[in-house]
């Protein structure tokens, strides 16, 4: 069962001074699928993605990817790895171009400290960046400002930006944040076109929309697991409905 | 009238486009339209110093208080060994840039963990300690008096005679070395590593996230800026003869960062447009006043007030949309 697992959490916990977000979660993202987060505010989403992601370190417990340990890893050997990740507030190089931002994410993974080859030698991360914003429906801004794109196109460009590293896993914190019904559609369709070659999580508060797509469903209540499983199972399982479902009935 | 993307003044749209060519340019014509040529290659050497700390304060986005350090590091390798060993002198020029280069690597270690005003209060105190380093050994600095005696007076390419006792003459010897050092700058940001170092002033997490080693990436960053304040202290210590101890003070590091807002930091001519200025407006109320600084003081103020992006900047900020 664990074999398929591109990433798995064994006992994950952690610790801010006295108070403790995440409490022994053991949970795992199965390779091709797509998996989501949930839980009710301050089950310990944000906390928990930030650790799979590589900004937090557990304080204990394990994080495999591949079979590997990653918990002691940096951020930045996060991208390296093959795990990727796009932020929950928007977060792009505002003064650069749309283009310039997926290329310079592009290059980051194969040359930083090359301080003589003039930049415009590279053709090759161009033409990458460029399918790149092909894939998320940008091409035709990619000469605008980052910072004059709307909401939804921004959140579009920071997932090209993410997939610059070519990930295998591929992390996204509420990418339908602040979307109109019209741009939740179209991020949901991109995100399940990425699927095809890429595993993805995602932290999602948005339930109608988790349940229609997701594989496989992790729910949090105050930094503890309450159950992974399918959509079906979540959905009937009574201590779910009791924490999270009962309230609002979706 | 005003279009978009284009300049009133050609010399202000060259300046834009190819800033590296147009400072070269501008600065091989300065002399010639500037009386005061000792004035004109303290500019000159301020102004490249100042361009070496935009990599690290423009570039990079680090506050810097400790670029003397460099600066005077530079001065002291170089002048040491042309006065004290009778080393020749571009052997003296290259470990003048080596040892600020070294010093640079050292200060970044210790201090680019810490970020804003903590970065800034520990390459202080850095800098501090290389100041009474070079205090202290007084057998080789000559401490309180300063290291005299860097004399370079001729100089031979070849069959061409330098004589550098001549003002104008030493101006365009420096100027050679400036324009080398301008045109690997230009080169630098150009490079892979230059958009790199757009990602990382624009978005820190991002370019973390997209895989960059944010402090070694900074750290490069910093040794080449401190390369380039090593030359500017080198050369200064050849066109003086002579090394105060002053060039290491926190004064130094402080008119290196006004020079550089002066004239616009993160611009390629502001550097040199701002010690121009700064080296100018002291050279003018010295004259007038023992108590300059008071009145530099003010009218550094009046500058960034109705300049926040330095003069440079804000005419760049202007012309451009």
């Amino acid at each position: 069962m664990t074999n398929t697992a591109i990433l798995s959490t064994r006992h994950v916990t952690k610790k801010f001074g006295g108070f403790t977000a995440n409490r022994d979660v053991s949970v795992d993202f199965h390779r091709g699928k797509l998996t989501s987060i949930i839980g009710p505010n301050g089950a310990g989403k944000s906390t928990f993605f930030n650790m799979v992601s590589g900004s937090f370190k557990p304080t204990s417990g394990e994080i495999l990817f591949d079979g590997k340990s990653v918990g002691g890893l940096k951020q930045h050997e996060f991208a390296k790895i093959g795990i990727s990740k796009s932020f929950q507030i928007t977060n792009l190089f505002p003064a650069l171009t749309v283009l310039e931002n997926v290329r310079v994410a592009v290059q980051c993974l194969q040359s930083v400290y090359n301080i003589w080859t003039p930049r415009s030698r590279h053709a090759e991360w161009v033409e990458k960046a460029e399918l790149l914003l092909e894939l998320v429906g940008l091409q035709d801004r990619r000469n605008d400002l980052a910072e004059n794109l709307a909401h939804g196109e921004q959140r579009c460009l920071e997932i090209a930006v993410a997939l610059a590293c070519d990930p295998q896993l591929l992390l996204l914190d509420e990418p339908t944040a602040g979307m109109s019904p019209e741009e939740t559609r179209v991020i949901m369709n991109l995100i399940l076109k990425l699927l095809e070659h890429r595993t993805i999580g995602l932290v999602e508060h948005k339930m109608k929309l988790i349940m229609g797509v997701s594989d496989s469903i992790i729910v949090l209540h105050q930094g503890q697991l309450l159950m992974q499983g399918t959509p079906d199972e979540v959905k009937n399982n009574d201590e779910v409905k009791r924490v999270y479902l009962g309230k609002g009935n979706h | 009238m005003k279009t978009k993307n284009t300049f009133q003044s050609p010399v202000l749209a060259l300046l834009a486009k190819q800033p590296a060519l147009a400072v070269m340019a501008l600065l091989a014509v300065f002399p010639l339209i500037f009386p005061f040529h000792s004035l004109a290659i303290n500019i000159l050497l301020f102004g490249l110093f100042a361009a070496g700390y935009n990599l690290t304060f423009g570039y990079t986005g680090k506050l810097s208080f400790g670029h003397a350090a460099f600066f005077g590091g530079g001065a002291y390798g170089c002048g040491i060994l042309i006065s004290q060993y009778a080393i020749a002198w571009p052997l003296a020029l290259c470990f003048g840039v080596v040892l600020a280069g070294l010093l640079a690597l050292l200060m970044g270690l210790l201090a680019m963990r810490t970020r804003g005003i903590y970065f800034a209060m520990v390459t202080l105190a850095l800098a501090q300690c290389v100041y009474f380093l070079f205090f202290q050994v007084n057998s080789l600095t000559g401490g309180d008096n300063g290291l005299r005696g860097v004399n370079v007076n001729t100089v031979n390419f070849g069959s061409l005679k330098l004589d550098l006792l001549n003002p104008l003459v030493k101006y365009y010897f420096m100027l050679a070395f400036v324009a080398i050092a301008i045109w690997l700058i230009n080169r630098i940001l150009n490079s892979a590593f230059g958009s790199i170092l757009e990602a990382l002033r624009e978005n820190e997490h991002r370019a973390r996230a997209c895989g960059i080693n944010v402090e070694g990436t900074r750290l490069l960053s910093l040794v080449i800026s401190g390369m380039v304040c090593g030359l500017a202290g080198a050369l200064n210590a050849i066109n003086l003869s002579t090394v105060s101890i002053d060039s290491l003070s926190y004064q130094t590091s402080g008119q290196v960062m006004m020079m550089t807002l002066l004239g616009g930091m993160g611009t390629f001519f502001g550097p040199f447009l701002g010690a121009g200025i700064f080296l100018g407006i002291e050279h003018v109320v010295t004259g007038i006043t023992e108590r300059w600084q008071l009145i530099v003081g003010v009218i550094f103020i009046i500058l960034v007030l109705f300049f926040p992006k330095g003069i440079w900047g804000t005419a760049l900020a202007r012309y451009k949309k």
